[in-house]
């Protein structure tokens, strides 16, 4: 049997070894070789996580329920398996805005609101506390387990003491004091204690080795092994039962939700936030601890079953409570040092945790409750003094110790009604109210502040009424009726079958109610209203941090001006004067500047203040801080709006080379059409030359046809040779008159003709026209009349090209003319603004497919009679070029048998001219 | 500094078949009165489950990238 001695010596010679261990920790870090920075360490930080209620807890409740305690461990294996993506987001998210406790990240989520960060402390703090009383009711039963051992076999009902006498509240002011100077030493802006993170991985070796020392003493010294112990275990019926529907202690609804709510707690709990996000040295350390941190989870539970089973054996029934088999095993077989191992061990389980926990809880009240509230009372003056960095250590300290005067009043008032885990799953319950603010904000942009407000508050007051009160109740200190009879004695009220809600263990059914609350406020009313630019920005910064550069991501959505002498001196308050220096240096120095003079006060230097303040104050706070001495402008909804168009200028900027490339598309195709055009005209040219050639060669080939009958035969007659040579005479003149069309025409198209213009009398013209060709048209007896009024105005025209117009549709008229009553009619009239001549015969007339190409080149109507053609087939072409030059226009009207139309309009010059006199 | 690659969808991956086999219905195939080495066969199939599972997570995060 120990006496208390030796037992209060090795405790405090075991805290001195953590103190130790911490200082070596804190030093090392200072001179910047930390003894933190590895995986292994980090890992055995996490898992702080294992509590007493692991150490002792999960033998007792293998005790009652066989296999049942093993989703707490399997529900964090399970999210190590996540953390590659939640945890790393956290981890950057809260490096890059100096977030310091959970609180301080839903807060600075959802646009860095002061209520959402007060409700998550309230809610933590309320909801940790029966967790710290399952540690102060852990060690203090401990205590009196060793000390008392064989008499106080079941745990003394620590009620039946005056709190004086009670040494649960000696521990409690002990543990106040240690993690006083553990925690709150001095401040520091990034909130990391590397010592205190060396003492808890030491802590966590500590109570690994006790526990697997205290399971092969059982499995190996008590019991011949796993197989005699389990074989002589399923030799006693009711050990028996509780292996065999083991399973899921036969309730796989509770399963479920132990493992759900697991898997929450080890993201969500302050402690775990506070070593896995703000105390992580390096990101890459959470790649190992993905693997070793649920390796740990699985060392620690292989003896549990073990532990639990040689107890009940080697215990009678109901004599000793399985939360102390731990120790009393070894107790019991005369094993005193194993016993004080085992008593370490679960001290260490126990320290640990309260230290990370109340430290977590104390950041989060001092910087989400506190400092907000006071920040805000004018009397205060607070704004005002010059330094805060002594009235913040002051404020986290009392938390410390108010956090944890709650645990033990909780432990004093409920604590007897409940084995350990059962007390430890209602602070599951709470924290995990906070999983869809928090999760959703990681990776839902919608997410709103009032959302996560009304979602929290409500899951929070089913929490609180369906399994906090009831604890209470149990206890007696509220009437049980409470329980029984629902609230005001209305049965769909009853705390534990809310709604008439039954077959649930009171675990899955606080789940169950809260998270429907919860979730389906938090959405709902998150979808009810757009985000506000605040919030908006935020959750972009949060969301898509995988995708940011880390470092001042914030600062983009920043306006303002500042000196840096203000900014210095603000800084200066909250973390003192010296380390603001410091840390201004560090600043100055990373920009690349050498005197801090020279800094100037940007969104960038700005930022960095802030972080620097929320590390010490949170975040909401340092905003209203940094506001306080900087003259910002609000970001307006237009100016995030222009932020956002900025991001989009990439997006114009490819649809102007859309645009671009569309218009070259269009000018490819217009050259297209045009390059055909070309080809077209040139492939016109190569025809024309062809025609011409052929042309020339008729008259050509005719005149020498005869010159060599003419040489070949010298005696030819006379009259022959007469008649030879006047066709040779005939062609010749054809072939000059067609060589002179051809150049006429070349010249025309081409622009080079000369045209000399003079008032033109075109009844004049007409005249002498007729006159040229009546010797022709009496030849061939066809009649000839004019209609030619007098007092017409003149035009402008090249008098010998008009000339040669009325000419050619003359002596056209009169080709066409073979009948005995052949008839050609010439008229001048005024159109509109144009002179009109028409030339009307009744000759053959020209069909309607022939209107069409007669006024190209070398086309001519075939005279079928003779099958030679009567013209050179351009006199047609020169008159319509010569009638367009003077912006005219020559047409035909004709129809066949009847007689044809031709003719052709010259506007008259715009400026009235002297009618001529008749 | 960590990258998102095809190791963090491995690792959803092996989250989604610990769920399966951490849970209800395939719980029910283990619970039995089969002992091996003595131990019940839930006891064995979960630790060996969970053991696996921790193997193939390390497996995944200490296997370079081709």
């Amino acid at each position: 049997m120990l006496t208390g001695a030796p037992i209060v010596v090795i405790s405090f010679l075991y805290v001195g070894l953590l103190f130790a261990i911490a200082l070596y920790g804190d030093k090392r870090a200072n001179s910047g070789r930390s003894i933190i920075a590895n995986p292994y360490i980090y890992t055995l930080s996490l898992a702080v996580y294992c509590t007493s209620w692991t150490f002792y807890g999960s033998v007792g409740r293998a005790a009652t329920s066989g296999i049942g305690f093993l989703p707490i461990y399997l529900g964090p294996t399970l999210m190590a398996a996540l953390w590659w993506y939640v945890l790393l987001k956290m981890v950057r998210i809260s490096k890059a805005h100096r977030i310091t406790s959970i609180a301080d990240f839903i807060a600075s989520r959802y646009g860095k609101s002061h209520l959402l960060g007060g409700l998550v402390t309230i809610i933590a703090v309320l909801g940790i506390v029966p967790y710290i009383a399952l540690q102060l009711k852990a060690i203090s039963a401990s205590f009196s387990t060793i000390l008392q051992y064989p008499n106080s076999l079941v745990s003394a009902a620590p009620d039946a003491l005056p709190f004086l006498q009670d040494n649960t509240f000696y521990v409690a002011m002990l543990l106040a004091v240690f993690t006083i100077l553990f925690g709150t030493r001095h401040l520091d802006a990034t909130e990391r204690h590397e010592g205190l993170v060396a003492a808890i991985a030491f802590e966590s070796i500590v109570k690994l080795i006790a526990f697997i020392a205290v399971g092969l003493f059982v499995t190996f010294g008590m019991f011949d092994g796993f197989d005699d112990l389990f074989s002589r275990a399923t030799a006693i019926p009711e050990l028996n039962a509780l292996l065999v529907q083991g399973g899921a202690a036969g309730n796989y609804t509770t399963w479920a939700s132990l493992t759900v709510l697991s898997m929450l707690a080890i993201i969500l709990l302050p402690r775990q936030f506070q070593v896995a996000v703000v105390e992580n040295v390096n990101e890459r350390h959470l790649n190992k601890a993905i693997w070793l941190f649920p390796l740990y989870l699985l060392a620690i539970n292989i003896f549990v079953l073990p532990i639990a089973l040689g107890g009940l054996m080697h215990f009678p029934a109901g004599t000793v409570d399985a939360d102390t088999f731990v120790l009393t095993l070894p107790l019991s077989e005369g094993q005193t040092w194993l016993a004080l191992l085992a008593f370490v061990g679960g001290l260490s389980a126990s320290t640990g945790m309260v230290i990370v926990e109340t430290i977590a809880l104390s950041t989060m009240v001092c910087n989400d409750l506190v400092m907000p509230i006071l920040l805000r009372l004018k009397a205060l003056r607070l704004t005002e003094r010059a330094d805060l960095s002594n009235l913040l250590i002051g404020i986290r300290r009392a938390a410390i110790v108010l956090v944890l005067a709650l645990g033990y009043v909780y432990f004093y008032l409920a604590g007897e009604a409940y084995a350990l885990v059962s007390i430890g799953l209602i602070s599951f319950s709470a924290v995990a109210q906070f999983a869809p603010a928090m999760l959703g904000g990681l990776f839902w942009k919608g997410g709103t502040r009032l959302g996560a407000l009304t979602g929290l508050s409500a899951g929070f007051l089913i929490w609180l009424y369906s399994l906090l009160l009831p604890s209470f109740a149990k206890s007696g200190w509220l009437p049980i009726t409470f329980l029984t009879q629902g609230i005001l004695g209305i049965d769909l009220l009853k705390p534990q079958q809310l709604f008439g809600l039954q077959g649930m263990d009171e675990i899955s059914h606080c789940l169950f109610w809260s998270m429907i609350a919860n979730v389906g406020l938090y959405v709902g009313v998150s979808l009810w209203r757009h985000p506000t630019a605040a919030e908006h920005s935020q959750a972009n910064l949060f969301v898509d941090v995988l995708r940011h550069v880390a470092a001042g991501s914030g600062s983009r959505f920043w306006r303002g001006s500042a000196t840096v002498a203000d900014l210095q001196t603000l800084l200066g308050r909250f973390i003192g004067p010296e380390r603001a220096n410091e840390s201004f240096a560090a600043y100055a120095r990373s920009q690349g500047i050498t005197a801090v003079e020279q800094l100037t006060a940007n969104a960038v230097l700005v930022h960095y203040v802030e972080s620097q303040i929320a590390g010490a104050i949170g975040s909401a706070s340092a905003r209203d801080m940094v506001a306080s001495v900087v003259v910002e402008e609000p970001l307006a909804l237009e100016e995030v709006m222009a932020i956002i168009d900025e991001a989009s200028q990439a997006l114009a900027y490819s649809r102007q080379l859309e645009q671009k490339s569309r218009e070259l598309e269009a000018a490819t195709y217009e050259l297209r059409i045009a390059n055909q055009r070309l080809q077209e005209l040139d492939r016109l040219k190569d025809d024309f030359i062809s025609t011409v050639t052929h042309e020339l060669r008729t008259p050509l080939t005719s005149i020498r046809a005869f010159s060599e009958i003419l040489g070949d035969n010298p005696n030819l007659e006379t009259e022959q040779r007469a008649k030879f040579l006047g066709i040779i005479t005939r062609e010749s003149e054809r072939l000059t008159r067609l060589i002179n069309q051809v150049l006429d025409l070349a010249k025309i198209e081409s622009g080079a003709a000369e045209w000399n213009p003079s008032a033109l009398d075109m009844r004049e013209v007409i005249e002498e026209a007729t006159t040229a060709l009546s010797q022709i048209y009496k030849e061939r007896g066809i009649r000839l009349s004019t209609d030619l009024p007098d007092g017409l105005p003149v035009v402008y025209a090249d008098r010998d090209r008009i000339f040669q117009v009325v000419l050619n549709l003359l002596s056209n008229a009169a080709n066409f003319c073979d009948k005995p009553e052949s008839h050609v009619r010439v008229a001048l009239a005024l159109e509109n603004t144009a002179l009109r001549i028409d030339v009307t015969d009744n000759g053959i007339g020209i069909s309607a497919a022939d209107q069409n190409v007669i006024f190209e080149k070398f086309r001519q109507v075939s005279d079928d009679a003779s099958g030679k053609p009567k013209g050179s087939g351009l006199g047609l072409a020169i008159s319509r070029e010569i009638v367009q030059h003077y912006k005219g226009r020559l047409w035909v009207v004709s129809a066949l048998g009847v007689g044809s139309t031709f003719s052709f309009t010259l506007p008259l010059p715009r400026s009235k001219l002297p009618f001529l006199a008749a | 500094m960590i990258r998102p690659t095809f190791k963090g969808q491995r690792l959803v991956a092996l989250f989604m078949l610990g769920c399966l086999l951490f849970n209800y219905p395939l719980l029910t195939l283990f619970a039995s009165d089969i002992r091996i080495w003595g131990i019940p066969l839930v006891y064995v199939y979960l630790y060996v489950a969970w053991a696996a599972l921790i193997s193939a997570m390390a497996l995944v995060i200490e296997r370079r990238d081709q």
